[in-house]
């Protein structure tokens, strides 16, 4: 019975085939959008989540203020300074480099060429807490350091854009009114997962970036790795102690400043994906919707067009559950088609997509397990209404219907 | 619920040879009214009709005589307003909607006016239809829709659709829906009514032949008087009630000069 009810559901599913393509086509478009950017955003995850971990566990960030999460506001507050730095060296033990940070926008200029950049004022420490090793060249030198001195390292892409394939070390560019002498290259990077170039930057001593270019003692951000994994939770808790108190910041006072390993920015970026996953989620239901909507409206076209057929088979004995399921089964097996249609389009579209977007396609079968199972309930939902009214019909009247 | 009417794949054969059965259809003081207060419709009043196995009757009377509600009374598809109406000595007005598809799908065979075939669905599934409901295994029902075919001279015509058959045809295969089942009792409303003359005897003979060979008792409503002349008893309704009922006379040649009043 139920096998002849399925055929008998295909055959009236096939003898309006057209009809029947383009009342999928809202499940197709909604579950196509959802599986290809579902599977896109699975594979940047891990793409972001592999590239967090590879900077290195046992690095820690400090930031002035507090970081917004989850929607929460962004405190202002005064940056570290040089003697900042200073004390966490001094008094942090376990720690395999810290790593002051200013920053300032600028042009870099060589001959005919600029370029318009950040400039970084760090210490050679920077190299090291982020392991980024030199292509060419050498690091700042302590004197370089200690005298502010107007040398610099470029990134990959900074080299390329004012040199092409000249040999930059040695020669002196000019960032906004200063001179400063290039004395390495850092090895390129590439775009990271955002999409940002992580090569575009000058890296200059911190004093001279301080002095020449931005005018004022400030650090914006530190960079501090631990000696290993298992001493950065000691490092990060020394780190807010010591800064607590030098910021006399009193007991029961909030922190006006952010101490992260990568552990917790991999927690903030996966949270974020979780907010991606729930406005996805939101679209698919409403595209789930109109599609629903759409089988609803066909079906019950279709009841109406065979009024007819549903008297006659109502008078040779038919129960109004046996018409209710074949109209059921009609609306469930469309979406259900849909539904896989729809999965077929996402995974292809993503297929397509993530080589040209650079990310991973990564196969989440859960989500296509769901996706399969909620067009076949949205077809079981919408369907319901069409099919109780086609086995409610009285079979007298449904004869004599023209 | 009989247990007559339990859900199950066949008819079970009941009526022992002891007491004598009761009779298939019995009314007894059936009134139907349709509206109410002044719109208020009489289209069965007081009637009171039994039919017993192996009839023919035809069913007569101008439109909205209650010929047709009559029909649709014993077919089930209808339930009365007051009365009873026992089928095969149950009692069908206490029956659910179920219930009574139930009874339809065992017991009652349709055929209709306007053949009502299901479209672009071909001759042999048209009639697999209602073993389908009686859950009849496909190889079966295939089997007893080709001997039901080729009981109405439909064989070689099993896989036209109904566009690609005459009015005669398809009503032969509607005919053939009707008794595949072997029916206890089989309604006709109007069977010749879209046909020809020529088609309608034919049609009226097979009829006439499921009747005398295979004991199937046959209601039909017809407004033909040569047609009515096939059935061996003449029930004639007027205003909702019935003003004639008698058996035709034995030595009238069937289909033979129409039109005489009884």
């Amino acid at each position: 019975m139920i096998w002849s009810t399925i055929r008998l559901a295909l055959r009236e599913l096939g003898r309006n085939a057209m009809r029947s393509s383009l009342t999928i086509l809202g499940i197709v478009i909604g579950v196509g959008a959802v599986i290809s950017m579902v599977t896109l955003g699975g594979g940047a995850t891990s793409q972001i989540t592999g590239e967090i971990s590879s900077l290195g566990s046992n690095l820690i960030i400090v930031r002035p203020g507090t970081q917004p999460q989850h929607g929460g506001i962004q405190v202002q507050a005064a940056p570290f300074d040089r003697a900042d730095v200073e004390a966490i060296v001094r008094e942090v033990p376990n720690t395999e480099a810290v790593a002051p940070m200013t920053s300032a926008p600028t042009v870099a200029v060589f001959g005919n060429a600029n370029w318009s950049t950040t400039v970084n004022g760090t210490l050679s420490a920077y190299l090291a807490a982020r392991d980024w090793p030199l292509a060419r060249g050498r690091a700042f030198t302590e004197g370089e350091e200690q005298a502010g001195a107007m040398v610099c390292l470029l990134g990959a892409t900074v080299q390329d854009e004012l040199f092409g394939r000249q040999d930059p070390l040695g020669a002196s560019i000019r960032l906004g009114s200063a001179a400063c002498r290039v004395v390495g290259v850092l090895e390129a990077r590439g775009e990271s997962t955002f999409g940002m170039d992580q090569d575009d930057f000058i890296l200059a001593p911190l004093r001279a970036v301080q002095r020449r270019l931005v005018g004022d003692d400030d650090v914006d951000l530190m960079f501090v790795s631990a000696q290993s994994e298992a001493a950065t939770a000691q490092v990060q808790g020394d780190l807010e102690r010591l800064l607590r108190q030098r910021r006399r910041i009193g007991a029961g006072q909030e922190d006006d400043f952010t101490v992260q390993d990568m552990a917790e920015i991999a927690t903030i970026v996966e949270s974020t994906t979780g907010v991606l996953t729930t406005f996805l989620g939101a679209i698919a239901a409403i595209s789930l919707l109109v599609g629903g909507i759409g089988i609803m409206n066909i079906m019950l076209v279709s009841v109406t067009e065979r009024t007819r057929e549903i008297g006659i088979r109502l008078a040779i004995g038919a129960q109004g559950h046996e018409v209710l399921l074949q109209f059921l089964l009609e609306s469930t097996l469309l979406s259900l088609f849909g539904g896989l249609v729809g999965i077929a389009l996402g995974l292809g579209l993503a297929a397509v997509a993530a080589p040209w977007l650079g990310v991973p396609f990564v196969l989440d079968p859960t989500i296509i397990v769901i996706a399969f199972l909620f067009s076949g309930a949205v077809g079981i939902l919408f369907g319901y209404v069409p099919a109780r009214r086609a086995a409610r019909l009285d079979p007298i009247d449904a004869l004599r219907y023209e | 619920m009989s247990p007559q009417i339990a859900d199950q794949t066949e008819r079970p054969r009941a009526e022992g040879e002891g007491a004598a059965p009761p009779a298939l259809v019995a009314f007894q003081g059936i009134t139907k009214i349709y509206g109410t207060g002044m719109a208020e419709v009489r289209a069965l009043d007081g009637v009171d009709l039994t039919i017993g196995a192996g009839e023919f009757v035809a069913i007569m009377g101008p439109s909205g005589s209650g010929k047709s509600t009559c029909l649709n009374m014993i077919g089930c598809l209808d339930t009365p307003t007051s009365g009873s109406y026992r089928f095969a000595g149950v009692e069908v007005g206490t029956l659910s909607r179920n219930q009574r598809a139930l009874l339809r799908r065992h017991y009652l065979g349709f055929v209709f006016q306007g053949y009502n075939l299901l479209k672009r669905t071909s001759a042999l599934e048209n009639v697999e239809m209602p073993l389908v409901y009686r859950r009849v295994p496909g190889r079966e029902r295939r089997r007893r829709a080709h001997e039901a075919l080729a009981a109405v001279g439909l064989q070689g015509r099993e896989h036209h659709t109904p566009a690609e058959l005459s009015g005669g045809q398809q009503q032969r295969v509607a005919v053939a829906r009707a008794i595949v089942t072997a029916p206890a009792l089989l309604l006709a409303d109007e069977p010749t009514g879209n046909l020809d003359s020529t088609t309608s005897r034919e049609i009226m003979d097979l009829l006439t032949e499921l009747n005398v060979e295979r004991g199937i008792t046959i209601a039909m409503v017809t407004h033909e008087e040569e047609m009515a002349t096939y059935a061996r008893r003449i029930v004639r309704f007027l205003d909702g009630r019935i003003v004639v009922d008698r058996e035709r006379p034995a030595d009238r040649v069937p289909g033979g000069g129409g039109g005489l009043a009884v």
